[in-house]
C-alpha cells in the first residue's frame, strides 16, 4: 500500500502538574461537590507556554534526529490557537526551520481538529507533520478546571518506515453540542454530563467502532487497543465492554496526571498507546465531538526500535508537583496579580523589525564568521570576536538543538516576570556562541554555572495591549539534569 | 598622543544633598550644586563658555536636550552639549568639559549632571528598552540581576564559596554605610550590622537589599579651566585632571566566549589608560583613596582586582581583611559611595570627582582622610557584558 502512515509520534506535557486537593481547597468553599473530582494533578503551562509553544515542542521532539528537508506540509490543530489571524502552523513551521515551500494549515473550531487534521494529512502522499496542541482556560471551581490540562502532540507521516499503518477511517458527523465555546468567549459552556454519556457517547462511539470495524472487515475480539475520548474510567471500561473487549485494551486516557487536553488528546493517547503495543497490533482511535472520527491503525515491524528509541524521548519532562493554584490562575489571566510597577512597561513588539530578525528570533539562527569560524548570536556584519572583528557574509548556524551551557545566572526578584524570579544570564552553545536569556523549567536550587541546557521555544513577551506575543528561545535544563 | 594629564584644573565643585529629595524639582538640585561651585570658583554662570550637562533618565525626569541646564542656570545662550553614557553619564559630561578646555576651544567650562530618580515612582531604575531588535529576545533584566551575575561567574571562576562571597560582599556595604553615616550629603546615614545586611531579603541571587546602592535625586558639577586660567584667578591649591579615559564595550564579552563574566573587561581597559596617562605605576602604591562604582558590593569587590588593587580571584579576601576601609591600605568610597551618598545617575561621575576634590584640599570634614595627594574615580554604565567605564585620576598640582 502506499499510502502515508505514521512514521513518528511524540506528545508533550508541561512539567507543572496542579495538585487536584489544591484546586478542590480554593473552591470547596463555593462548591464542595468537586471533591469527587479531586484526586491526582492536571497539567498547566508555564507562563510562557501557550499552544503554539507546546506545538513546537511536540514537533521538535517527533522530528529529533530526523532530516526536515521533507516536512512539506504541516497542520496545526487547536481550539485555543494565540492569534486569531496570524497562523500558528506558520510560526511553528519557522521555529522549525522547515522549508519556506511549507504547506501550513490551522485547523481549529473543534475538540476534534487534531484527528481532522490527522485524517487531511491521510488524504496526501508527501510527508507530512500533524501538531495538535490546546491550552483550554476554565472557570474557577468549574469541573473543566479539574479535569482539563494542557498538552500537545505530534505526529509525523510518511511512506516509509512507518510504525503504524491506516487500516480505515469511518466519520460521523452530526452537531451533537455537548459544549460549545463562543466566539472570543474565554470558557467552555457545557450541557448536563448524564445526557452527554446518553446521547453522546453510549450512542455515537458505538456506531463509529462499528462502523470503522465493518468498514476493514475487523471483529471487534482483534482489537489490541482502544483510544477513547476522555471519560471516567467506568464509562470507558462499560463501552469496551458492550463491544465485547476487556477493560484492559482501553488505552489509559491520562486523566489522571495529565487532564484533558482537547484537541491533541487523541493524537496524546497515541503516543502512548503506540509505546504499549507491539507489531501486528490493531489500535482503534476514537475522537469526539460533533459526531467523531474512528480511525483503526495496525502497528508495524518498525514499532519496537521506535519504541527503544521513544523511552528516552517519553521521559523528557518529569513532572513537577506544583500546589499554588493562585500562580495557576494567575497564568490563565484569571488573577490580576500585583507585579509592580515594572509589570506596565510596554512590550509592543517592532513588526518591521521582527521581519528582518525572523530567522534570528523565531529559527534560532546564529552566524558563522566566514574568516574565523566563530559562532554567533546574533549574526552580525562584523564578527563578534575580539581577535577577528572581519567584515563578512556570515553562514546561518541553528543554534535551536544544540546543547548549552550556563555561564553566569541570576534570580531576579526586582525584574518583571509573571513567575517570578526571573532567572537569566550567559548561556553559551556548544558551537560556542554565546547568548545572554532567560532561563525557564529550573527548580531555583538546580541552577548554577555549568548546569547543562537544552533550548526551549518560549513566549519572550505578552502585549496585553495589542493582543500580541512575541516568542524566542530560553535554555531549560537539559533531560539529564532534569531530577524527578 | 600626550594625553590630557595636567592640562585642566578644577576652579570648584558643588554637589547637592542627595536623597529622596520630595522637597525640589531637578532644577533645583542643578542650581544648589551651581550655587557651591560658583563659590567655590569665584565664577558666575556669566562668566562660563560653554557647558557640559549629563541627564540619563530623560524622558523620566528633566526631558530631553541641553535646555534644562540652559534654562535652570539662565546661561548666557553659550553651548551646552547634552551627554547620556548610562550610569557614567556624569564622568561623561565632565570628559567634554575637559577636553573643550584642553583643547583651547574655551576658557572656563561646566559639566553637570542631575538626576530626580524619586518622581519615577520606581523604588529601583525605572525600565528602559536596550533597542527594538534586541528587546525582542534578551530577557528582561534588571540592574541588580544584571551584576548579580557577575557573582555567579565569580564564585565558579574562582572557586570561591557562596557564603564567602557573600561575607566579602557584606563587607563592601559595611563599609561603606560606616563611611556615609558621617557624610551630611549622603541619602543613606545609618551604619549596619554585617548580620542585617547578610540576612536582608533578595533582590537577584546572590545580592540582597543591602548589596545594592540607593537609588536617589541629585546633582553635582564641576567649573575647569586651564590651570593658568585658575592661577590668574587666585588659585593657589590647584587640583587638576591627571586622566580621563573611557572604554566601551563593543558586543564581545557579551557574545564570544573570551570572556568568563567574572569581571568586567572594560573596567580593566580604562583602568590601565588612565593609571598611564596619570603616570601611575603602581596604583596600590600611589592612589590615596579611589570612588568606585559600587552599585552593587560585587561591583566594588571584582573593580577592586580590575583597577590593580588586589589580586585575580583574591580581592574578596583583601575586602575581608580591611585594605578598602576607611583606614586601609586604599581607602574606597570614603564618602559613602553610590551606596549610601546615592546615585543619582547623571550626577554620580561628579560626585565622585567631587569628594576626591575635597579629600585633596582637605576640605572633607569628618572624613577627611590625611593629606591624599592622588585620588582616582571609577564610574561605570551599563551592565558587566555591556558596558562604558569611565576612569580618572585626580590630583594636586599646586
Amino acid at each position: 500500500m502506499n499510502r502515508l502512515g505514521i512514521v513518528d509520534a511524540a506528545a508533550y506535557v508541561p512539567s507543572m502538574r496542579l495538585d487536584r486537593g489544591a484546586i478542590f481547597a480554593a473552591n470547596s468553599w463555593a462548591n464542595p461537590a468537586l471533591k469527587g473530582l479531586a484526586r491526582g494533578s492536571r497539567s498547566m503551562c508555564n507562563w510562557d507556554e501557550d499552544s503554539l509553544t507546546m506545538g513546537v515542542e511536540a514537533a521538535r521532539r517527533c522530528l529529533a534526529g530526523r532530516s526536515r528537508d521533507d516536512v512539506s506540509r504541516l497542520y496545526f490543530a487547536s481550539t485555543t490557537p494565540p492569534f486569531a489571524d496570524r497562523q500558528s502552523a506558520t510560526v511553528i513551521g519557522e521555529a522549525l526551520n522547515l522549508s519556506e515551500q511549507l504547506a501550513a494549515v490551522d485547523l481549529g473550531n473543534s475538540r476534534n481538529a487534531g484527528m481532522q487534521a490527522l485524517c487531511e494529512v491521510l488524504r496526501g502522499d508527501r510527508q507530512a507533520l500533524v501538531v495538535a496542541a490546546d491550552a483550554r482556560r476554565a472557570k474557577p471551581a468549574s469541573v473543566q478546571e479539574l479535569q482539563y490540562g494542557h498538552g500537545s502532540a505530534a505526529l509525523l507521516l510518511g511512506r516509509e518506515g512507518s510504525i503504524a499503518d491506516v487500516v480505515a477511517e469511518y466519520r460521523l458527523t452530526r452537531d451533537f453540542v455537548d459544549q460549545f465555546r463562543g466566539s472570543g468567549e474565554d470558557f467552555d459552556y457545557r450541557w448536563e454530563e448524564r445526557w452527554i454519556r446518553d446521547r453522546g457517547l453510549r450512542e455515537i462511539i458505538p456506531k463509529l467502532v462499528q462502523g470503522v470495524l465493518k468498514k476493514a472487515g475487523v471483529a471487534p475480539g482483534q482489537l489490541a487497543r482502544l483510544v477513547l475520548p476522555a471519560a471516567p474510567p467506568r464509562m470507558t471500561a462499560a463501552m469496551a465492554k458492550a463491544l465485547g473487549l476487556p477493560p484492559e485494551a482501553v488505552q489509559d486516557g491520562r486523566l489522571g496526571d495529565v487532564g484533558d487536553t482537547g484537541a491533541p488528546h487523541p493524537l496524546l493517547l497515541t503516543v502512548d498507546a503506540l509505546a504499549e503495543s507491539s507489531p501486528g497490533d490493531l489500535v482503534l482511535l476514537v475522537g469526539f465531538a460533533q459526531g467523531g472520527i474512528a480511525l483503526l491503525l495496525k502497528a508495524t515491524g518498525n514499532l519496537p526500535r521506535w519504541q527503544q528509541r521513544n523511552a528516552h524521548r517519553l521521559a523528557l519532562s518529569p513532572p513537577r508537583p506544583e500546589s499554588a493554584y493562585t500562580k495557576y490562575l494567575s497564568f490563565s489571566g484569571l488573577l490580576p496579580m500585583d507585579f509592580g510597577m515594572r509589570a506596565e512597561a510596554d512590550a509592543k513588539t517592532q513588526l518591521s523589525v521582527f521581519d528582518r530578525h525572523r530567522a534570528e528570533l523565531t529559527g534560532f539562527a546564529g552566524g558563522r564568521c566566514p574568516v574565523c569560524n566563530t559562532v554567533q548570536f546574533p549574526r552580525s556584519s562584523r564578527c563578534v570576536n575580539p581577535d577577528c572583528n572581519a567584515e563578512g557574509e556570515q553562514e546561518v548556524v541553528l543554534l535551536a538543538d544544540e546543547p548549552g551551557t550556563v555561564t553566569s545566572f541570576t534570580q531576579d526578584w526586582l525584574a518583571y516576570t509573571p513567575h517570578p524570579p526571573l532567572q537569566y544570564g550567559l548561556a553559551s552553545t556548544e558551537s560556542g556562541a554565546r547568548v545572554l536569556m532567560e532561563f525557564t523549567e529550573c527548580p531555583l536550587k538546580q541552577m548554577q554555572v555549568g548546569l547543562r541546557l537544552r533550548f526551549v521555544f518560549r513566549i519572550h513577551a505578552i502585549d496585553s495591549h495589542r493582543g500580541y506575543r512575541r516568542y524566542f528561545w530560553k535554555g531549560a535544563p537539559a533531560p539529564n539534569e532534569e531530577k524527578t | 598622543m600626550t594625553g590630557i594629564c595636567d592640562k585642566v584644573a578644577i576652579l570648584g565643585m558643588g554637589c547637592s544633598r542627595f536623597g529622596e529629595r520630595w522637597d525640589c524639582d531637578a532644577e533645583d538640585l542643578m542650581l544648589e550644586a551651581f550655587r557651591e561651585a560658583s563659590a567655590d570658583a569665584g565664577v558666575e554662570a556669566r562668566d562660563l563658555d560653554a557647558a557640559w550637562f549629563g541627564c540619563y533618565f530623560d524622558d523620566a525626569s528633566v526631558g530631553k536636550s541641553a535646555l534644562p541646564l540652559a534654562n535652570a542656570l539662565r546661561l548666557k545662550n553659550i553651548p551646552v552639549t547634552r551627554v547620556e553614557n548610562m550610569c557614567a553619564t556624569g564622568t561623561e559630561a565632565l570628559r567634554g568639559a575637559v577636553y573643550a578646555v584642553a583643547a583651547g576651544a574655551c576658557d572656563i567650562a561646566l559639566a553637570l549632571g542631575v538626576e530626580k530618580l524619586k518622581d519615577t515612582g520606581y523604588g529601583g531604575l525605572p525600565v528602559g528598552t536596550p533597542g527594538t531588535f534586541t528587546e525582542q529576545w534578551r530577557p528582561n533584566t534588571s540592574s541588580p540581576g544584571s551584576f548579580a551575575q557577575l557573582a555567579s561567574a565569580y564564585r565558579a571562576e574562582h572557586r570561591v564559596k557562596g557564603e564567602d562571597l557573600k561575607r566579602a560582599m557584606a563587607h563592601v556595604s559595611w563599609k561603606s554605610h560606616l563611611n556615609g553615616a558621617i557624610n551630611p550629603k549622603a541619602h543613606l546615614r545609618r551604619a549596619v550590622d554585617l548580620d542585617t545586611i547578610i540576612g536582608a531579603p533578595m533582590v537577584a541571587e546572590p545580592l540582597g537589599l543591602f548589596d545594592c546602592c540607593g537609588v536617589s535625586d541629585g546633582a553635582a558639577c564641576a567649573i575647569v579651566a586651564r590651570p593658568e586660567i585658575a592661577r590668574d584667578l587666585g588659585k593657589t591649591e590647584i587640583v587638576t585632571v591627571k586622566a580621563l579615559q573611557l572604554a566601551v564595550s563593543n558586543g564581545s564579552e557579551a557574545g564570544h566566549e573570551g570572556w568568563n563574566g567574572s569581571y568586567i573587561h572594560c573596567g580593566r581597559l580604562a583602568g590601565q589608560r588612565a593609571l598611564e596617562e596619570a603616570g601611575v605605576r603602581s596604583a596600590p602604591d600611589e592612589i590615596d583613596l579611589m570612588e568606585v562604582h559600587d552599585c552593587f558590593s560585587i561591583t566594588e569587590l571584582v573593580t577592586m582586582e580590575d583597577l590593580g588593587f588586589a589580586e585575580e580571584g583574591k580581592g574578596w579576601r583583601a575586602v575581608l581583611d580591611g585594605a578598602f576601609d576607611r583606614d586601609g591600605a586604599t581607602p574606597c568610597q570614603i564618602d559613602g559611595g553610590l551606596k549610601c551618598f546615592g546615585h543619582p545617575i547623571g550626577a554620580s561621575g561628579l560626585r565622585m570627582a567631587y569628594e576626591v576634590y575635597l579629600q585633596l584640599l582637605g576640605r572633607a570634614g569628618d572624613r577627611q582622610l590625611p593629606s591624599p595627594s592622588l585620588g582616582l574615580t571609577h564610574n561605570l554604565g551599563g551592565e558587566p557584558a555591556r558596558c562604558v567605564v569611565s576612569v580618572a585620576v585626580f590630583g594636586r598640582s599646586d
